[in-house]
C-alpha cells in the first residue's frame, strides 16, 4: 500500500474541510466515491488506512482526521480536528473573546452536571459572572444558535449538550482542564457526559448510554461491571445504523 | 492559543481599517517596506533556524490561508508578513514556497497570486470537479454562489463589461430585487458590490465622465482563476437550447483560456 497521497485522498480531505464531521457510513461512501473518481484502488475495510495516509501528511500542519463515538447514538464518526494546542484553537478565528468565554462557561456547566447537559436558563444566568464584555440576553441566544449551527453544541428542548464534533476535537483539552471532574466511560474509556451512573456511592462509575445498551444487551439482571451492584437504570435499545443515511 | 488569538484580533482590526482610505495607504506603505529577500539572504536566514522552526512557521502560514479561504477573503502579503511571518521575514520566499507545495500535495489546492502589484493570494481548487456521479457527501455550498454565477454569466456573455443597471434588471427578472432585503442573501446590493468585490470575484468600477455617476461590472481575478468559462457557456447553451459554439466569440475565449486556468 503506497503511503503517497493521491487526488482521492485530497478530495476526501477537501470534503472534510467543508463538513468537519461525518458518520462512518458516509465516510465509507465518500471513500469509495473518491477512489472511483480518481481511479484508485479501494477496499471496503481500508478506510482507516486511507485516513491514516492523510493524517501522516496533515500532522505537520497540526491537523488530523480523528475517530470518535457519538454519545447520542453510539455510532462512529470522523472529525477533522486541530491538534495545534489543547485550547479551543479552531474556534478562535470565528468567535470573539467574550463569546469564547461564554462557551467555556457552558462547558463548565455541562461538565459539572450529572447528565452532561446545561439548560438555556443556566447558560443565560452564567453571563452574570463574565469577566470579559458581558453578553446581552439576545446576544447569548444568537451565540447559542451559532454554536449549534457550527456543530459545537447540540440542543434539545432547551437543553444543551456537547456535540460529537466538540468532544472528538476537544477531548484532550477537556481531560486536562477538568481533570477532577470529568469521568471516563467504564466500557469505552472515552470521556463521558451523557451517560448512566452507578448508584452505589462508593462506586459511581459512568457508562455512555449507547455503551450501556451494548453492554447489557440480553442480560436479565444487569449488574455494574465495576462493583457488581444492581444496575437500576433503564437499559436503552441498541440503535442500528440509521436508515436515513441510505437515501 | 494566545498567539493565534492575537492573530485574529489584529485581523479584525485591519479589516476595520480597510474602510478608511487613509489607513489603506498606510498599509500599502508597510508593504512597500517589505522587500523580497534575496536568495543569499534566505539562505543565511535558514542557516540560523532549526528545521522544526521553519516547519512550524509554514504550518502557521498554511492555517492562516485556510482560515481566510473559508470566507473567500484574499490574503495580502503585507498582512501575512505582519501577523504571521513576523520575525521570519528574511526567509519569506522559502516559507511561501513550502506552503504552496503543501497546498498542492496535501490539500489539492493551488496558491495563486491574483494581484502582483498589491501581492494578494488566493487558493484555487486543483482537483477536477466535474464527475460522472454525485458525491455522497456534499459540502454545504453557499447559496450566494448561485447569484454570483448568474452575474458572471451575464458579464461574460455581454463581452466582459456591463453597466450595473443591466445586472440589477437581470436579477429583478429572477425575483431578486437589489432594493429589497432578500431572505437568503440579505442586502443583495451589498453582497454584489461589496462582498463579491472584496472576495475578488467581481470588479465594480466607476465609469469615467458620467453624470449622474454610473458603475460597471467586470470579472475579478478570483473569478478568472476559479470559474470555467466553458462551463458557463455550456450552462447558457442548455438554458437557451442552443449549441454553445453558436456564440463564436465567447466560445473562442472560453476555450482559449481554459488550458491556462
Amino acid at each position: 500500500m503506497s503511503r503517497q497521497l493521491g487526488d482521492g485522498h485530497r478530495r476526501f480531505l477537501q470534503t472534510m474541510m467543508g463538513v468537519y464531521i461525518i458518520d462512518e457510513l458516509k465516510a465509507k461512501a465518500l471513500y469509495q466515491y473518491c477512489c472511483e473518481t480518481f481511479k484508485m484502488q479501494c477496499a471496503a475495510d481500508r478506510l482507516d488506512e486511507f485516513i491514516e495516509t492523510i493524517n501522516l501528511k496533515l500532522q505537520p500542519m497540526f491537523m488530523q482526521v480523528r475517530k470518535g463515538m457519538s454519545e447520542e447514538n453510539g455510532h462512529q464518526y470522523y472529525a477533522l480536528v486541530n491538534t495545534a494546542e489543547t485550547d479551543i484553537t479552531r474556534m478562535t478565528s470565528d468567535y470573539a473573546d467574550n463569546e469564547l468565554e461564554l462557551f467555556r462557561k457552558t462547558m463548565d456547566l455541562i461538565v459539572g452536571s450529572e447528565k452532561g447537559t446545561a439548560s438555556s436558563t443556566d447558560i443565560l444566568n452564567s453571563t452574570d459572572t463574565m469577566t470579559s464584555k458581558k453578553l446581552k440576553k439576545s446576544e447569548t441566544e444568537h451565540l447559542l444558535t451559532r454554536l449549534v449551527q457550527d456543530k459545537w453544541l447540540c440542543e434539545k428542548r432547551g437543553e444543551y449538550t456537547l456535540s460529537t464534533r466538540c468532544i472528538i476535537e476537544m477531548e484532550p483539552y477537556i481531560r486536562s482542564m477538568y481533570q477532577d471532574q470529568v469521568k471516563m466511560c467504564h466500557i469505552c474509556h472515552n470521556v463521558a457526559f451523557q451517560c448512566q451512573i452507578c448508584e452505589n456511592p462508593s462506586c459511581g462509575i459512568k457508562i455512555h448510554n449507547p455503551c450501556v445498551a451494548r453492554y447489557f444487551k440480553g442480560k436479565m439482571e444487569p449488574q455494574c461491571p465495576a462493583c457488581d451492584d444492581f444496575w437500576p437504570h433503564e437499559i436503552p435499545e441498541v440503535r442500528g445504523l440509521r436508515s436515513q443515511s441510505k437515501k | 492559543m494566545s498567539q493565534r488569538k492575537r492573530l485574529s484580533n489584529t485581523q479584525s482590526s485591519s479589516q476595520n481599517k480597510r474602510q478608511s482610505s487613509s489607513s489603506v495607504t498606510q498599509e500599502e506603505d508597510e508593504d512597500a517596506t517589505f522587500t523580497q529577500p534575496s536568495t543569499s539572504q534566505v539562505q543565511r536566514g535558514l542557516e540560523k533556524l532549526t528545521p522544526a522552526q521553519v516547519d512550524q512557521k509554514t504550518a502557521e502560514v498554511v492555517q492562516y490561508f485556510l482560515m481566510k479561504d473559508q470566507k473567500k477573503i484574499p490574503v495580502r502579503r503585507a498582512d501575512l508578513v505582519k501577523y504571521v511571518v513576523k520575525d521570519y521575514r528574511t526567509i519569506y520566499p522559502e516559507i511561501i514556497k513550502r506552503a504552496a507545495r503543501t497546498f498542492e500535495q496535501v490539500f489539492g489546492l493551488k496558491l495563486v497570486e491574483i494581484d502582483p502589484k498589491h501581492h494578494m493570494y488566493i487558493l484555487v481548487n486543483n482537483l477536477e470537479t466535474a464527475t460522472s456521479r454525485a458525491a455522497p457527501v456534499e459540502c454545504p455550498t453557499n447559496p450566494k454562489m448561485g447569484l454570483l454565477f448568474v452575474i458572471l454569466s451575464v458579464i461574460f456573455m455581454k463581452g466582459g463589461t456591463v453597466k450595473e443597471n443591466l445586472i440589477w434588471n437581470t436579477l429583478k427578472k429572477l425575483r431578486v430585487d437589489p432594493g429589497q432585503k432578500h431572505e437568503e442573501f440579505g442586502d443583495v446590493k451589498k453582497v454584489v458590490t461589496d462582498e463579491f468585490v472584496r472576495q475578488k470575484y467581481l470588479e465594480y468600477l466607476r465609469i469615467p465622465h458620467t453624470e449622474p455617476v454610473e458603475y460597471e461590472f467586470r470579472w475579478g481575478p478570483r473569478a478568472d482563476a476559479e470559474v470555467s468559462k466553458a462551463r458557463i457557456l455550456e450552462f447558457m447553451g442548455k438554458l437557451h437550447e442552443q449549441d454553445p459554439r453558436s456564440w463564436t466569440q465567447q466560445y473562442r475565449e472560453a476555450h482559449a483560456t481554459q488550458n491556462s486556468s
